[in-house]
């Protein structure tokens, strides 16, 4: 019976966690994706009402449509939360270079599971995205850089390539409009950084993925082969055909002030239903998001911190409350206390709480877990991580995991704590890229959250684990 | 396979040839674009990449050695080192960690006569009768359905250890 169990995970190439909508998510970018019985393969696509945005494309102008992105207020679904329109703005047109499109499909932060559905199950969507962003910042050349331990994923969005290549969807003269376009598919080979988008671009080129520095090399303008790119992940591109069909106000109203559309919140640790769920923007709280849509917490538990946007965004606590500037309906603005479950799940909210919505990476941990142990698991993600490149983050990060391992194995010691912080104080601001802050928020936002926890005397619970 | 004392360049299929040079036409701009691509076919195709490899990718794409070198060393993916027939790598990080990732891949480990603390530097931690190669790999991106591996090609999802136990036997 187990053996059958395991053949049938085989076979069902990935889980069915997107196959059953909370009432109360609202789905866009997951409508096809979460049937059961929908295929990848372009008819179907068709028959859903695909490509027609595309179509509807090439009858605007691109300058209009890059208004609409910007008047949709997009936000980047891969970490920064960066306003779409706003980067898509710093293309010009015609400035007589090449222009690129890299789609980052890398999905490494820890606590995303959200683009992989997308390139598996509804590959179409995606390029159609890429259509309309291609055509609207005149770039004829795309490649979709996706991690390579989606082993299925190259075989599923390569053919669906080939369909709208045999349909006249991309290649010379697209929908008949003169306008060209190739597309290709780059995998990844198994490193993290590579989602950073500097560190893609040096991947796509061959190179050690060594991320650039900034500025000079802000992808919009030194990009890919030194050419202005844009870098945007695959549910943001994913977003834009929604935004020419439901029209940029509709899709702004959808969401919160400056912060547009929906966005699919992935919900993992310590709760009965975790999943990626695709909720419109600032429409559910923290506590409705843990407790009504993900049936809360495992019986007799309670609630102690929450990793909101990916491993790398600060831990909040359980009891925390904020001070958080709200707006009134006639515009004044108020300071106002919300307790952490009354947190909105949006970009503004969670940056006045001191974090981030990040990826959109919600870990939940509940009163059995030692922040101790999770600190350490996360310690030694980032040591694995590191390209190695500048020394703050190539050294402190290994030093950090090589602390907080022996702090867990044998007891911390007096100063170990205070040591630890300052490793991470050294890393943040130090370094080439963002994975040095990425690194380094989790344990300065451990140990602040969680003193108790890092102390020399409170350390029988953790040696539990 | 007895081909694995032979330099691997010198035993290239022509199918895999015509995979390499339609690859490299993707990338219009650089050549050097395509080494991922090849090192990927490469390594699909005989398990590992071998020195000759090194010298033959460089050669095609018109590069010195050590720059493939230096790509296929900072890649955890690639290999220069044949693995087991089966490879199973568990995911370490934090959510499948919280789901018992750990004990999977001890149980795993100890199931095929693996040290389970032998994990990472380029080499994976191979059985003795070369049936299993296991390691721990970073997030695979399906935390919500932890703890999770990677069986040669196919994600499982909730992995538990009576499920460990049924891989081992059918693999065995
Ligand atoms: C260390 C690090 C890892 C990242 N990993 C990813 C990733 O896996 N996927 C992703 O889309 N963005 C990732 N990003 C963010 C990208 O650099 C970039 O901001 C993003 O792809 C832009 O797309 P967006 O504006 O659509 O969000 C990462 C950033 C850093 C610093
Ligand atoms: S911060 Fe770390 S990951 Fe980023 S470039 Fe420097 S060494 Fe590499
Ligand atoms: S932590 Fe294991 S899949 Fe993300």
């Amino acid at each position: 019976m187990m053996q059958k169990q395991s053949l049938k995970n085989i076979l069902n190439l990935m889980s069915s966690l997107i196959e059953h909508p909370h009432p109360r998510e609202k789905r866009i970018v997951f409508a096809n994706a979460g049937k059961p019985d929908y295929t990848p393969d372009i008819q179907t696509y068709l028959k859903h009402g695909g490509y027609q945005e595309a179509k509807k494309a090439f009858t605007m102008s691109p300058e209009a449509i890059v208004n609409e992105v910007k008047a949709a207020h997009l936000r980047g679904r891969g970490g920064a939360a960066f306003p779409t329109g706003v980067k898509w703005g710093f293309i010009r047109r015609d400035d007589g270079k090449a222009h690129y499109l890299c789609v980052n499909g890398d999905e490494s932060e820890p606590g995303t599971f959200k683009d992989r559905y997308i390139l598996h199950r509804d590959p179409h969507q995606l390029l159609e995205g890429i259509i309309i962003t291609s055509f609207a910042l005149n770039i004829h050349l795309a490649y979709i850089y996706v991690r390579c331990e989606f082993r299925h994923a190259k075989r599923i969005v390569e053919k669906a390539i080939e369909e709208a290549y045999e349909n006249g969807f991309l290649g010379k003269n697209i929908f008949g409009s003169g306008f060209d376009l190739d597309v290709y598919f780059h995998e990844g080979a198994g490193a993290y950084i590579c989602g950073e988008e500097t560190s893609l671009l040096e991947s796509l080129e061959g190179k050690r993925p060594y991320p650039r520095i900034k500025p000079p090399y802000f992808p919009a303008v030194l990009g890919l082969y030194q050419s202005p790119t844009i870098v945007n992940n695959v549910e943001t591109i994913c977003h834009i055909k929604h935004i020419l069909r439901l029209g940029a106000a509709e899709y702004a109203a959808m969401g919160s002030e400056g912060d547009g559309g929906t966005r699919v919140l992935c919900v993992s640790g310590d709760v009965m239903k975790p999943g990626p769920y695709e909720m419109a923007v600032g429409s559910v709280t923290l506590g409705e998001l843990i407790y009504d849509i993900c049936g809360g917490l495992r019986p007799g538990r309670s609630l102690k911190a929450v990793i909101p946007g990916g491993s790398s965004s600060k831990v909040l606590r359980a009891n925390e409350i904020f001070k958080i500037n709200v707006k009134l309906e006639d515009g004044t603005m108020i300071e106002k206390e919300v307790p952490l479950l009354d947190m909105v799940m949006d970009a503004t909210s969670l940056a006045a709480a001191g974090s981030m919505i990040g990826s959109g990476g919600v870990i939940v941990m509940d009163d059995s877990r030692s922040m101790l142990w999770a600190l350490n698991n996360l310690n030694q993600f980032y040591a694995h991580e590191s390209c190695g490149q500048c020394t703050p983050c190539r050294e402190g990060v290994l030093w950090m995991s090589k602390l907080s391992t022996r702090m867990l194995r044998e007891g911390a010691q007096e100063s170990d704590s205070k040591m630890l912080h300052k490793i991470a104080d050294n890393i943040a601001g130090r370094t080439i890229c963002a994975f040095g802050e990425a690194a380094s928020w989790p344990t300065q936002s451990f140990i602040d959250k969680f003193p108790e926890e890092f102390s020399f005397d409170e350390q029988n619970f953790s040696r539990k684990h | 396979m007895n081909s694995s004392s032979l330099p691997q360049a010198e035993n290239i299929p022509l199918a895999l040839l015509t995979e390499i040079e339609k690859a490299i036409t993707h990338y219009p701009v650089s050549r050097r674009s395509a080494l991922l691509p090849l090192l990927h076919l490469w390594q699909n195709h005989f398990g590992f990449i071998d020195q000759s490899a090194i010298d033959w990718i460089a050669c095609k794409l018109e590069l010195n050695s050590i720059a493939v070198l230096e790509v296929v060393t900072f890649y955890p993916w690639f290999r220069q080192k044949a693995p087991g027939r089966t490879i199973i790598r568990v995911c370490r990080t934090l959510s499948c960690a919280m789901a018992g990732s750990y004990e999977l891949h001890q149980k795993l480990c100890h199931g095929v006569g693996i040290d389970p603390s032998a994990h990472g530097n380029h080499e994976m931690p191979t059985s003795a009768d070369g049936k299993f190669s296991i390691e721990f790999v970073e997030c695979l991106a399906s935390c919500g359905s932890a703890p999770v591996c990677l069986l040669n090609d196919d994600l499982l999802e909730r992995v538990s250890l009576d499920d460990a136990e049924a891989i081992i036997e059918k693999y065995s």
